[in-house]
């Protein structure tokens, strides 16, 4: 597999291999599992239960935006779950989920230790604070608009 | 004269738009002879974004700065009006030793680090005997950040003790309790501090292959302590008598049972977090069968301080067996969140009142230690924080999240979520841990949802102790606390969600019914047009049975006549 044979073909990569992929392709395939398997000659069951076992790693593509919605401490006391339920509502996706048109998905993370700008969300990376309900809506319209220009 | 200009960039400055700040800087000050520099974290997060301006005659702060022509003319004057002012409160009562450097140098410059006193320590350590450095931090009582608290010192000891053919070291970074942020917070503004403490506990032990187990989601963290390492590399940092120590960084990949010593040896050696039995402890068999210590981030900042200054003036600080100071992530119901650093020995309730300024009266409680730890109720705050202390109230020291629950909050619901947590993040491995913490959890959901009994409450009292006893692990043996120092603190509350089916705070959705107060309502409409359910008629009536609670009416009144009321009180 090109995209990891910087690495050595030692055990210990094997995570660091899952993380190149998903980071160059947003997920890992079933294929990409055959082809890692291949590389570090381990049966793809064990390569399977490794990435299963970390949240960070996601079997179906994600939006070309990715909204994590931090569930930390601060953020749920802060009404987290309002942010999220706001979030579904608007783009009608669950936890997990990506929207039909493939612009958006979304995921609650642990947290992304901002907790002093509680409740917030990161949107591929980036990360906004301090949100209520219409400033969550204005960033996702923002993010809309720049998909159609 | 203008010397120089810092903007605050850590993860929670850029959050805060330091970056947009930074850029603005940068172009409007292009032809100036000012330098700008990226710092770190100094902790005053609710000021961010956070613009420090050097001058000739010392240092001048400004706070939540924005990119206006405006805030910069105030920036270049010094507006005397506009500087941010350091409580006394706060000040008086931090003392910096680990954090002294945060966000007041350049993160990624070794010359930064070097002319305000850095590898100081390691060229000191690097003259003194194993043994001697090991002992030194012993007398110094410093103890494990982690969580644990495990004396320091003489988890050196018994690495250093082993003969074997390769020694490991690793820097557990992977901060993962819900609310903490002192690891991030320190890889982003010093790195090298962390990286020298490694060095010496490489020196000490005879470790030659480290490892920075750090957490996935803190990219700037990683990205800042991987130059640091380069720079060390570059300038041999890393070679002494001729052998070099190596220093890898490892991102994890999202599972809170990897701060667990026995599981993060197995993720590093690429397989599935599980923890395993111990003994053999790590520094007897650990990454790849070899003797393995590992320490947090914060025990190995507080390490240069330590062989810099001797063990026995570091011990000075702090109380009877707990030394130094201590990092909270201060977050929650509360004025001023941030990171600070005390003494230990300072009280809670001089962390939450003074430094955070946190109202008396509006504070019901702090959560502790994250979900692994308690919550401890405001007529105790008059405690210490020491490592026993804090035992003693059914919470623990933790890594260092401190999350302040106001009055209005809900103690059933905080314990819920803090379980929902452990629940999702258990690695299966243990009956008690899997399926023990499953059924807290639905019991739990059963009495925020207003279906709990008397018997759901004497249940949570009987499984709680036996999930503890019966796991492997740190994650299983601290899960139930939330939910058992809430029982211990806040009874009361789990018993009017069940006898009275009232949640006191008004937090729990099925307890709770929506009211529009119609002689304040001046009937503007806008909370029926952004209601998402059209749960609010034409004439301003609630119809509680489409409501789904989600609050958007009450932040949409303008005249707040719309509430939260106990449920089947909606009608006045």
């Amino acid at each position: 597999m090109e995209l990891i044979k910087s690495l050595e073909k030692d055990r210990s990569n094997l995570i660091k291999a899952i993380q190149m992929v998903q980071r160059e392709r947003g997920y890992v395939s079933d294929q990409a599992i055959k082809d890692i398997s291949k590389y570090f000659d381990i049966p793809t069951v064990e390569v399977e239960g490794v990435l299963s076992f970390y949240a960070q790693f996601k079997r179906t593509a994600p939006g070309e935006y990715e909204i994590a919605v931090c569930d930390g401490t601060a953020c749920h006391i802060k009404g987290s779950s309002r942010v999220k339920g706001w979030l579904e509502e608007e783009l009608q996706i669950e936890d997990g989920e990506t929207t039909e048109d493939g612009l958006f998905s979304m995921e609650t993370v642990a947290c992304l230790g901002c907790c002093s700008l509680a409740p917030v969300v990161s949107i591929n990376g980036k990360v906004y604070g301090k949100l209520d309900r219409k400033k969550l809506l204005k960033i996702i319209d923002d993010y809309r608009n720049r998909g159609e220009n | 004269m203008i010397e120089r200009i810092k903007v605050g960039m850590a993860s929670c400055g850029i959050a805060a738009g330091a970056d947009e700040v930074k850029d603005f800087l940068d172009e409007k000050l292009k032809d100036k002879d000012i330098e700008i520099t990226e710092v770190g974290c100094i902790g005053h997060c609710y000021a961010e974004p956070l613009v420090e301006v050097e001058t000739d005659s010392g240092s001048v702060f400004f706070e939540n700065v924005e990119p206006t022509e405006e805030d910069l003319a105030k920036l270049l004057e010094l507006d005397e009006e506009s500087t941010m002012s350091f409580r006394d409160e706060r000040t008086g009562r931090e003392h910096l030793k680990v954090t002294k450097l945060a966000g007041r140098i350049d993160p990624v410059s070794l010359d930064e680090y070097i002319e305000h006193g850095g590898y100081e320590s390691l060229k000191k350590a690097a003259e003194m005997q194993p043994e001697e450095i090991v002992e030194e931090v012993k007398t110094s009582g410093l103890r494990g950040r982690g969580g644990g608290g495990f004396p320091t010192g003489l988890k050196w000891s018994f690495l250093a003790g082993k003969e074997a053919e390769k020694k490991i070291l690793i820097c557990n970074a992977d901060e993962g309790d819900p609310g903490a942020f002192m690891d991030r917070s320190m890889m982003e503004s010093v790195p090298h501090q962390v990286l020298e403490g490694m060095l010496i506990a490489a020196l000490a032990t005879g470790a030659t292959e480290l490892f920075i187990y750090a957490r996935a989601e803190y990219p700037l963290a990683v990205k800042n302590i991987n130059i640091a390492i380069e720079q060390v590399y570059e300038n041999k940092l890393n070679v002494f008598d001729g052998k070099t120590i190596d220093i890898t960084v490892k991102e994890g990949a999202g599972a809170f049972v990897c701060g667990e010593e026995t599981a993060m040896i197995h993720s590093l050696e690429g397989g599935r977090g599980n923890p395993r039995y111990r003994p053999p402890y790590p520094t007897d068999e650990g990454y790849k069968g070899y003797p393995t210590l590992i320490n947090n981030v914060e025990t190995f900042s507080n390490v240069p301080s330590v062989i810099g200054e001797g063990g026995k003036k570091y011990a000075e600080l702090g109380t009877e067996n707990s030394k130094g100071t201590k990092l909270f992530a201060l977050a929650g119901d509360l004025e001023y969140a941030g990171l600070v650093e005390v003494p230990m020995g300072l009280t809670i309730g001089e962390v939450v009142y003074d430094i955070g300024g946190a109202k008396r009266g509006e504070v019901k409680a702090v959560q502790i230690g994250g979900p692994s730890g308690g919550c401890i109720p405001a007529e105790h705050f008059d405690v210490p924080i020491d490592y026993d202390s804090l035992e003693s109230l059914g919470a623990i020291m933790g890594s260092g999240g401190l999350i302040v629950i106001g009055s209005d909050r809900c103690m059933v619901e905080t314990a819920r979520y803090f379980l929902e947590f452990t629940t999702k993040e258990s690695c299966g491995k243990c009956t008690f841990c899997r399926i023990g913490t499953k059924r807290m959890l639905e019991t739990l959901e059963r009495i925020t949802s207003g279906e709990g009994t008397q018997e759901d409450i004497d249940f949570l009292e009987d499984l709680g102790p036996k999930v503890i006893d019966a796991s492997l692990c740190g994650l299983g043996q601290t899960a139930p606390n939330p939910v058992l120092s809430t029982l211990r603190y806040f009874k009361d509350e789990y018993l009017a969600h069940v006898e009275d089916k009232h949640c006191p705070a008004l937090q729990c959705n099925d307890l709770v019914d929506i009211y529009l107060d119609q002689d304040t309502c001046i009937e503007c409409g806008q909370c029926i047009r952004n209601c998402p359910v059209d749960a609010i008629s034409d004439d301003f009536v609630v119809d509680n049975e489409v409501c789904t609670r989600c609050n958007t009416c009450i932040e949409v009144c303008p005249v707040d006549a719309i509430s939260r009321v106990k449920r089947g009180e909606s009608n006045g």
